[in-house]
């Protein structure tokens, strides 16, 4: 009957090198000891990425120190921000290409880097320009200085928004970075090192180097750094804190969590499905904050679980190329390993997983979307963070329960909350154990609105006025 | 009392008190989240092979309307055969599901239509304010039916509805379906038109759908088309919702019908693909989805011709009806 046509997006608009040096005060080095970037949907190669030794993150600092000093902060607020909203605008001008090389690169829909994760690239630089020539408002102080040389460790779930939440705050309140995408998905940073240039950002205030990591390690240890700005796995933030422990590095972390959303038996209930859908399967539930486990009031149990998984049979897993798809590729197979053990887990401690009939491409890496129901609070699927398109449902009987149940877990990073009464989400988000809440939607962002995290899921805030702090002095 | 009955699916005798409980239990609408699975759905691409099925599917379940004070016989017999033969250029052009029109041009339309499989739909009712005594507007539907008429399009009485008079409400669609008995005992098909734009919120947009479902409309329709606000595609997701919750519920099937403001074919293909998504490939049929509209046939038209020509053809190639 009324099946949708494949409507791809062309990849002509978007080029990429043969092989990529890093981005090194203000030009690419020839590339060295490299390996290949694939995309996950296909498999196939796109390019050759140079692994940044620690002679590499040595000049990369050096030269970000350099123009420090000799450059970016000597110039005035209102320049920096010219610069900022030359970036914007160029992203904005790039954004299609931007769009297609994110989805070959990371595996995420089309829809998505379309409609999502570029516009917010794009809205971050405009915010922060605004914030360079206005330090003075700030709140800390007159005159805030900055650090001088940031380090920024990025992931792979979203690595242009990732970056410009890192560097847009960076520049604009006056530091020079160091950035290391992550090493499955180095290509819109290194097409975003280009734009540094398109702009005529002075050479040295942002480095891109790229590598695993070691060169991630390497980067945090460098003794010439000041700041130091970390999103990933709440493993390596451990690590992170203990190897700048004793330093005068200053620093800030993004890590996991395993956010519970919240359904009242006065919700919304279609909107809820909505918003559980989009809580869990957004970027193939590859988000930090993403509400991987729903707790559903019990008397609405089945019914919200049946709305939800016939909402779940029209997701269209496939080429995340086509405009058409919402569900795209794991982004590694190492990944796609990790969530296909954990939900047999998940099964093998009682759970009972369920997924739609969706055909699964022969190459690349997939993984249908999943419901765990009959899921208990000691289950490994209820405490550890999958980052998958997995959710775990839980139960509770009353508002008492659902924020303790909410709040019991080592993470703090998100929550959400489902109910047409206003005193009760009030209630129960002053409640909640979490850095970002959100009532009857998910998964908002918005450049001047703080995120970050309580407990595990680390600490500092990015974006806002708050995300300005991690990189003035006299913070903390 | 079996399962489907009123009173069973209210939980007790219908009265207002009743009607009331049971309407305002059901889960409430919010309104950002349904305008943003709307607008998210307005975005899936429609090309090729699935774009020439929606415009097919658009023109079969279209009731091709005429509702002004100006229609003339000679107006309505030109729109009854444009139905018949929408593109003269092209044979395999499908047809209309109805031609809509007042209840006094109902012989007329009838008179071409006759047995083509076109249904001649009829608004009646006191269309579209619905202000007239029950009796003009049960004589109103009956003219019609007697007529020849095989859809009734009626309205609810909206000020019962906003000053929480949902019993009259309910009796005025059960007496208007018993009025569409013909005189062999079948029965004119019944819409029941909501006035969505009257209503305002979606709550109440929700209500009035299971009010009408329960007193016995074989279709839930949004608007006159008289109003400032007609359909949208939030309020057709809402409604749709509603229908497939109900058949879910009684194993009763309703169908949904957005008219006013529908003007384009990409408008209609919009429309088709919420109907897929959120009711299911079941509701994309004449049988349980339409289209009110008078100017999108023609639209519909022209993107037929472009898609098997290749070029797109201008207003002097379709008929003006």
């Amino acid at each position: 009957m009324f099946e949708y046509a494949p409507a791809p997006e062309s990849r002509a608009l978007v080029t990429f090198q043969s092989s990529y040096g890093h981005f090194i005060g203000g030009k690419f080095t020839k590339p060295s000891n490299t390996y290949q970037t694939i995309s996950p949907s296909t498999e196939q190669v796109l390019a050759e990425i140079s692994t940044a030794s620690a002679k590499d993150v040595d000049l990369a600092v050096k030269a970000a120190r350099s123009a420090y000093e000799k450059v970016w902060s000597k110039l005035s607020g209102a320049e920096r921000g010219k610069y900022l909203y030359r970036i914007a605008r160029i992203i904005q001008e790039r954004a299609r290409e931007l769009a297609i090389a994110e989805t070959i690169n990371n595996g995420k829909p089309i829809k998505e880097t379309r409609d999502a994760d570029i516009p917010l690239v794009a809205a971050w630089f405009f915010y922060y320009a605004g914030w360079a020539d206005k330090l003075d408002y700030a709140g800390f102080g007159v005159n805030p200085k900055a650090h001088g040389v940031a380090a920024q460790v990025i992931p792979w779930n979203f690595p242009l928004m990732m970056l410009a939440w890192k560097i847009a705050p960076a520049l604009a309140a006056g530091n020079t970075v160091v950035l290391k995408p992550a090493e499955t998905t180095p290509l819109t940073a290194l097409l975003f090192a280009e734009i540094c240039q398109q702009a005529g950002l002075p050479d040295g205030v942002v480095n891109i180097i790229t590598g695993f990591g070691q060169t991630g390690a390497d980067l945090i240890a460098h003794k010439d750094v000041n700041k130091v700005a970390f999103t990933g796995s709440t493993g390596v933030g451990r690590l992170i804190a203990k190897q700048i422990a004793g330093t005068n590095k200053k620093v800030t972390l993004e890590l996991g969590g395993k956010a519970a959303n919240i359904v009242f038996d006065d919700a919304p209930l279609d909107q809820a499905v909505e918003g559980i859908i989009n809580g869990i399967f957004f970027n193939q539930g590859h988000v930090c904050c993403a509400g991987s486990r729903l707790l559903v009031q019990e008397s609405i149990q089945d019914e919200l679980l049946k709305k939800l998984k016939r909402r779940m049979e029209t997701l269209k897993l496939g080429d995340p190329l086509d405009k058409n798809t919402d569900i795209g590729a794991i982004n590694s197979k190492a990944q796609l390993d990790k969530i296909t053990k954990m939900v047999k887990i998940g099964v093998k401690e009682g759970g009972e997983a369920w997924a739609p009939n969706c055909e699964i491409p022969s190459k690349g890496f997939w993984y249908a979307p999943t419901v765990i129901t009959g899921v208990a609070a000691t289950n490994t699927v209820a405490r550890e963070e999958i980052f998958g398109p997995v959710l775990s449902v839980l139960t509770f009987r009353t508002p008492a329960e659902a924020v303790a149940k909410a709040n019991n877990t080592p993470f703090g990073l998100s929550a959400g909350i489902w109910s047409e009464k206003g005193s009760r989400i009030l209630k129960v988000a002053d409640q909640l154990n979490a850095g970002v809440i959100w009532a009857n939607t998910f998964n908002q962002f918005d450049p001047a609105s703080p995120f970050g995290g309580f407990k595990e899921s680390g600490y500092g805030r990015e974006g806002g006025r708050h995300g300005l702090l991690a990189y003035l002095k006299g913070d903390n | 009392m079996t399962k489907n009955e009123p009173e069973a699916i209210v939980g007790g005798k219908i009265t207002n008190l009743s009607l009331r409980r049971w309407l305002h239990s059901l889960p409430g609408v919010d309104k950002v989240g349904l305008e943003s699975r709307a607008a998210g759905l307005g975005t899936r691409s429609i090309k090729t092979t699935s774009k020439t099925w929606a415009l097919d599917a658009a023109i079969k379940m279209m009731d091709l309307t005429t509702l002004e004070g100006m229609d003339t016989p000679e107006r309505v017999r030109s729109l009854c055969l444009k139905a018949l033969t929408p593109d003269p250029t092209d044979p395999d052009c499908p047809r209309p599901a109805a031609i809509c029109v007042y209840g006094d041009m109902v012989s007329v339309a009838k008179q071409i239509l006759g047995k083509s499989g076109i249904y001649v739909a009829a608004v009646a009712t006191a269309f579209p304010s619905g202000r007239a005594s029950v009796a003009v507007k049960l004589q109103d539907t009956k003219d019609a039916v007697k007529a020849g008429a095989d859809e009734i399009d009626m309205v609810i009485d909206r000020g019962a509805f906003l000053s929480g008079n949902y019993l009259e409400v309910y009796k005025q669609i059960q007496a208007v379906k018993n009025a569409c008995t013909r005189a062999d005992g079948s029965k004119a098909h019944l819409k029941v038109i909501l006035e969505t734009g009257e209503l305002q919120t979606y709550d109440n947009i929700r209500r009035a759908s299971y009010l009408a479902m329960l007193a016995g409309g074989d279709f839930i329709k949004t608007s006159t088309g008289k109003v400032t606000v007609n359909a949208t595609i939030p309020i057709n997701l809402l409604m749709l919702q509603a229908v497939r919750d109900w058949y879910d519920q009684t194993g009763v099937l309703i169908g949904v019908k957005p008219a006013g403001g529908i003007r384009t074919a990409k408008d209609a293909i919009k429309y088709l693909v919420v109907v897929k998504e959120v009711a299911g490939e079941r509701w994309l049929s004449p049988d349980l989805f339409r289209f009110g509209a008078s100017s999108l046939l023609n639209d519909v038209l022209m993107q037929r011709q472009k898609l098997k020509t290749g070029n797109y053809s201008g207003p002097d190639y379709v008929t003006v009806d």
